[in-house]
């Protein structure tokens, strides 16, 4: 049976969850990193 | 080589390269990406769908180049010794767990206009779960090892031994019959126009940027548990 699909609904989809993942992924790394920093800084002073 | 093993000269580098790299990264990915989505023309045969190709193939080139760097790295470890080598290991898992899960995703909504099917048991696409599976194996591990405080030397074990699944992966559409079209791309050819082939390597490039910037990223954190938690053991035997 045919079945219409639209497929810039996919690309879109593909586009939003690539997207969505890396800069989620650079976010958490670069704020778990100013994080370590910050205590390992904080450590040092006492 | 060596001589970036010491923490000391590796944090002076990762300082200024770590944002460097993740700024001149997400640049470049943004701008293959609006190519991809205005600029490049639908294809002959997959129509629009192709445009799938600016994340998923990048995805895929280091949801495996992600457990290379764990193989190479803990090769470096078993060798040399080097705490760096355990860290920057441990330091490409979540990257590269983050871009096979990425390439799995997004193959699948590939799959569903261009197959008719979301997932297939094939070669390819079974031997890349694999790998997804392998890293949560591999983080798991690392962790258990990072809080019982033992040496890494198991983990680094697992990174070898889990390397064989990355040719598997690369041979797979050769050695079994897959929906998986084989490779377009190899040392000196390519079968894709270069429409498609321009802004594919800017895509290549940026999101392999962005990775080596979170690779650096997570060893600068890890080192810095590592330092801050050895600072107050120091301070808590001198206390008492």
């Amino acid at each position: 049976m045919y079945e219409a699909l639209d497929q810039w609904d996919f690309v879109v989809a593909a586009y939003a969850v690539g997207i969505a993942g890396t800069l989620g992924m650079v976010a958490w790394a670069w704020w778990d990193m100013r994080r370590a920093e910050a205590k390992r800084d904080k450590v040092k002073r006492k | 080589m060596h001589g970036f093993a010491n923490p000391t000269r590796f944090l002076k580098l990762a300082k200024w390269l770590t944002p460097l790299l993740l700024l001149s990264g997400l640049v470049l990915v943004a701008i293959s990406l609006v190519w991809g989505l205005y600029f490049v023309p639908p294809d002959r045969l997959m129509g629009e769908t192709v445009r799938i190709l600016f994340i998923h193939v990048p995805s895929a080139w280091l949801g495996m180049g992600g457990w290379t760097a764990i193989a190479i790295s803990s090769l470096v470890y078993l060798v040399w010794k080097h705490p760096l080598a355990a860290i920057s290991a441990r330091a490409a898992a979540v990257p590269g767990m983050v871009f096979t899960a990425l390439c799995l995703a997004t193959g699948s909504i590939w799959g569903r206009p261009t197959w008719g099917t979301w997932w297939e048991w094939d070669g390819r696409l079974t031997s890349m779960l694999v790998l997804l599976f392998l890293y949560f194996g591999y983080i798991a591990l690392s962790q258990a090892i990072a809080r019982e405080g033992v040496s890494p030397r198991i983990a680094a074990i697992f990174g070898l031994v889990g390397a064989i699944n990355i040719p598997i992966i690369n041979r797979s559409v050769v050695w079994w019959n897959s929906l998986h079209q084989p490779a377009s791309i190899s040392i000196g050819k390519s079968a894709i126009d270069p429409a498609f082939l321009v802004p594919l390597a800017i895509a290549v490039l940026g999101f392999s940027l962005l990775f080596g910037g979170v690779v650096l990223a997570r060893m600068r954190a890890l080192l810095a548990d590592f330092q801050a938690e050895a600072r107050v053991r120091r301070m808590a035997l001198e206390t008492a």
